[in-house]
């Protein structure tokens, strides 16, 4: 098991301070991604997946700074690494970055930049991470492209991010994220923006990338049906920890944290109709700079108890499924 | 819900609704944007009816049209009530103002919506000062009202809409609609920019309002989660046109149309024991400036043909005896599920 563990991110604690008040958006998070795996972080928005994604790929903001843990990178080229302590725009880091692990973003109009064609945008990742000589990398980015789906490929890369369709930017991007074949894809909420026609198309891709390239994918969403289709792991996030992580089949089967169990009660599962009972978690999601003692979830929970103002420790419930939950017991049970 | 003796409340007649496009040194007009592209509808007395679709297939023109937001090129809008039958497409904006009060609208975007100037009182009372509560305390009274009704508290009235969260902000705007006691509401998108665990308090809430003001919803979503659960029935929309409806809890089952069995398919389901095949399908959603002519789906339908290409399908009842069940294809009877 230890060889296909490509990036392991042990109790990472990643701080934000802005007005002399300190925000902790990730606050000891620990998982691995393993090749040929994809690994789903769910979670509602500022719940810190975006920061985890950022942590891992060097590109924090200026007001923030990884307090504590370890990001463990074990690269084909450069051998073990530890990111946390690389220079954020150091050599190593920026030869990793972008080569060997590469990032898909949310929202392809603001990711591309428009001044430049899709086709150079797609080459200088070429250009930078590959010794290809000028008419190889021309002719590597239109196979890329064509790879991605995107009819006539040669006319296409001569084109602006404008003249695209938000799916064709979003496959861009993809095909430039693959250019280099990298071992990790980070890709955050890639298909929120699009519809789910073409939401499809970029799953379909993404599933193909994997198999043929082995490649290890951490997939960041917020839609619990797209965990269920894409992933073969899946950490659940609540207020910068990971409340519940497992296998899929741990996870959606025998949801062991109360969080977890309720947010699957909370969507509308297409087929079942109207007559399906929804059951809203009561109250919302705390301020991040005025947070709940101990477990973060207990004010909203059914489960609570005084015990639940301490921070819960993680436990193991078996080999792969573990939980942050002081009650997981009873959850278990009334599930 | 299909009931020949339901009541119908607002009826639309070829709904068209264009926009001009202008190009060149001269602007002069070149096209037309053909948003909302001849829907005919009724919608029903008190029931919830769901309009799906992808971005840009004209559901959000089609509710603003009906509320005269934009201005329908043709077609006839006409609402019912007791005092007769009254076409709203035709209306000035003097005359609309009476029939404002009954149709109102919810916005998707909960940020947006409200004036960030105002506090919450101040946004709602415009709509009651409006229509005749000319005593400021007995609009005190009736927001405090509307809030509970939301489940929000009599006292944020004086508060500012950045104090709120964005379920809470949607909840306002809900209130705000209700204010003054409409009977159509429309709404567009109303719980898509809300996190799962809210969406849920949000669509349980309008569930509720809906049974006890006898509440009559046209709900525009791209969800279609979430529209099975809200709606009776659903419209499926391509292109600005109408390509199936049905009841809701027959959609699921019985799809006639391939693009509805291809949306259908795509959309991510949290549930384990279901993973069904996905339908790909090919390319993108034309460009409604030029639909493509015949059947406006045959460029991405795996099941296209010859007639497809030519032919125009129109929306024809395939319902089993009272059962309404539209679909606008060539192929419907030869299609199976």
């Amino acid at each position: 098991m230890k060889d296909d563990t490509i990036i392991e991110v042990k109790n990472l604690k990643t701080f934000f301070y802005t007005n002399q008040r300190c925000n902790k958006a990730i606050n000891g998070v620990s998982f691995k991604i393993q090749k040929g795996k994809t690994l789903c972080i769910v979670g509602e928005s500022g719940c810190g997946k975006s920061v985890t994604a950022a942590s891992i790929m060097g590109l924090l903001p200026r007001l923030s700074r990884i307090e504590e843990g370890e990001i463990n990178y074990y690269s084909k080229n450069h051998g073990h690494l530890r990111i946390d302590q690389l220079e954020q725009n150091g050599p190593t880091m920026r030869s990793i970055r972008g080569g060997e692990v590469a990032m898909i973003f949310q929202d392809p109009m603001t990711a591309l930049n428009p001044v430049y064609t899709v086709g150079s945008q797609i080459s200088e990742n070429l250009k930078y991470h590959t010794k290809l000589k000028r008419d190889k990398i021309k002719l590597k980015t239109i196979d890329l492209l064509s790879n991605m789906g995107i009819p006539i490929p040669e006319q296409r890369a001569k084109e602006y991010p404008h003249q695209f369709s938000g799916g064709m930017r979003q496959r861009a991007m993809i095909g430039m994220a693959m250019s280099c074949n990298p071992q990790v894809l980070i890709a955050d909420e890639p298909t929120t923006a699009l519809d789910v026609t073409i939401q499809a198309q970029i799953f379909e891709l993404m599933d193909t990338l994997k198999k043929d390239h082995d490649t290890a994918i951490l997939l960041i969403t917020h839609d619990m049906g797209v965990v269920t289709e894409l992933a073969d792991d899946v950490a659940v996030m609540y207020m910068g920890n990971i409340v519940e992580s497992g296998t899929i089949v741990d996870v959606l089967r025998s949801p062991a944290h109360p969080y977890t169990k309720a947010l699957l009660k909370s969507i509308p599962i297409l087929g079942k109709g109207k007559s399906q009972e929804l059951e809203p978690i009561k109250g919302s999601t705390p301020d991040p700079y005025d947070r709940p003692k101990g477990c973060q979830f207990h004010p909203r929970c059914e489960f609570t108890t005084d015990k639940c103002r301490e921070v819960p420790v993680d436990e193991k419930i078996s080999d792969t499924h573990s939980v942050m939950c002081w009650h997981y017991k009873e959850v278990l049970k009334n599930g | 819900m299909a009931d020949k003796n339901k009541e119908v409340i607002l009826s639309l007649r070829d709904i068209k609704t264009y926009f001009p496009i202008h190009s060149g040194v001269f602007k002069q007009l070149s096209g037309h944007v053909k948003a909302v592209d001849g829907i005919n509808l009724d919608i029903y007395k008190g029931e919830t009816l769901g309009l799906v679709g992808e971005s840009g297939c004209g559901k959000t023109t089609l509710g603003k049209s009906i509320l005269k937001l934009v201005n329908a090129t043709d077609g006839e809008i006409i609402y019912k009530n007791e005092e007769g039958e009254t076409e709203l497409r035709g209306l000035k904006e003097k005359d609309m103002v009476p029939f404002r009060k009954k149709l109102q609208i919810i916005f998707q975007d909960p940020h947006s919506s409200l004036n960030p100037a105002f506090t919450i009182f101040g946004s709602l009372e415009d709509p009651l000062k409006k229509y005749g509560v000319k005593d400021r305390s007995e609009r005190r009274k009736i927001i405090g009202d509307l809030l509970e009704s939301v489940n929000l508290r009599r006292e944020y009235m004086d508060r500012y809409p950045h104090e709120f969260s964005g379920g809470q902000r949607q909840r306002i705007g809900i209130a705000r609609a209700l204010s003054i006691e409409p009977e159509v509401i429309i709404c567009d998108e109303a719980v898509s920019a809300l996190d799962v665990s809210i969406q849920a308090q949000v669509l349980k809430l309008l569930k509720k309002l809906k049974e006890d003001r006898n509440l009559t919803y046209v709900f525009i979503t791209h969800d279609l989660s979430v529209v099975e659960y809200i709606s009776d029935r659903i419209a499926v929309m391509y292109l600005g046109k109408i390509v199936e409806l049905s009841d809701s809890d027959k959609l699921y089952e019985k799809k006639l149309h391939p693009y509805t069995q291809a949306l259908l398919s795509a959309i991510p389901v949290a549930d384990l024991d279901r993973k069904s095949k996905r339908i790909i399908l090919e390319g993108d959603v034309p460009s409604p400036v030029n639909p493509p002519a015949g059947c406006s789906f045959h460029p991405r339908c795996p099941q296209c043909q010859e007639i497809c290409r030519r032919e125009e399908p129109q929306l024809m009842n395939y319902g089993k005896g009272d059962e309404q069940h539209l679909a606008a294809c060539h192929f419907v009877n030869k299609i199976e599920n």
